[in-house]
């Protein structure tokens, strides 16, 4: 299955790119797709104790299951205002 | 209604808006972009969202600060991308019968949204570099 990745913010710099789409086996949770992100780009292993994940705008857990099409989001601490 | 802009906050227009005939008061919060953070001399402020997660945060919690304060109306408005020195980053308006329950939800609300909005703060420094404004975990 193919799910869309978007990287904000330090995890954007880090990945050095906001957005990007990864090729995953059929069953894979979110800490699958967080492996391959960090085998892909080492640099986001530091940020992921700070991360909060979405998977299409909800924010779920690294064991939520993903479906082809989800947009998993990688959202580090907020600073708004 | 939320609104995320990247043009300057209409003040004039928020605040106009606001005015009720059922309302005695309208509590009004302006953040504003700050030249100094933790004695580094800040030169540029930047903002960056999860704009359709943010929006839906965002008019969450309008909504819940009707639920929570006995208020009649609750505006915010928070801009992205570069924000000037001195300019407002974020608005947020409540409008109520009277004023302490429009101080109370205008306070929770901005509280709130620092630790619930995904929405990100950069800034630059005077003496060179830059950072992202240490945050809050969003928790689910």
């Amino acid at each position: 299955m193919t799910i869309t990745v978007l990287l904000f913010a330090q995890a954007r710099e880090h990945a050095g790119r906001a957005r990007l789409t990864l090729e995953l086996p059929e069953g894979s949770r979110v800490a699958d797709a967080i492996a391959v992100l960090e085998r892909d780009h080492p640099a986001l292993a530091s940020l992921r104790p700070h991360l909060a994940l979405a998977v299409d705008q909800r924010l779920v857990r690294a064991d939520a299951s993903l479906a082809h099409g989800a947009e998993l989001a990688l959202l580090p601490p907020v600073s708004g205002g | 209604m939320a609104e995320l802009t990247r043009d300057p906050i209409p003040i004039d227009r928020l605040v106009a808006a606001s005015a009720r005939p059922d309302c005695g008061a309208i509590a009004v919060f302006f953040g504003t972009t700050r030249d100094h953070h933790e004695n580094r001399r800040v030169t540029r402020l930047s903002y960056e969202a999860y704009e359709p997660m943010a929006l839906v945060a965002l008019e969450g919690l309008e909504r819940a600060v009707l639920a929570r304060f006995d208020v009649s109306a609750c505006r915010i408005v928070h801009r992205l991308g570069d924000v000037p020195l001195a300019e407002p980053s974020v608005a947020v308006t409540v409008s109520a019968a009277h004023r302490g329950p429009a101080f109370d939800a205008c306070r929770w609300a901005m509280d709130e949204l620092k630790r619930t909005v995904p929405i990100w703060k950069k800034e630059s420094y005077a003496e060179g570099g830059e950072g992202w404004v240490e945050g809050t975990r969003l928790e689910g």
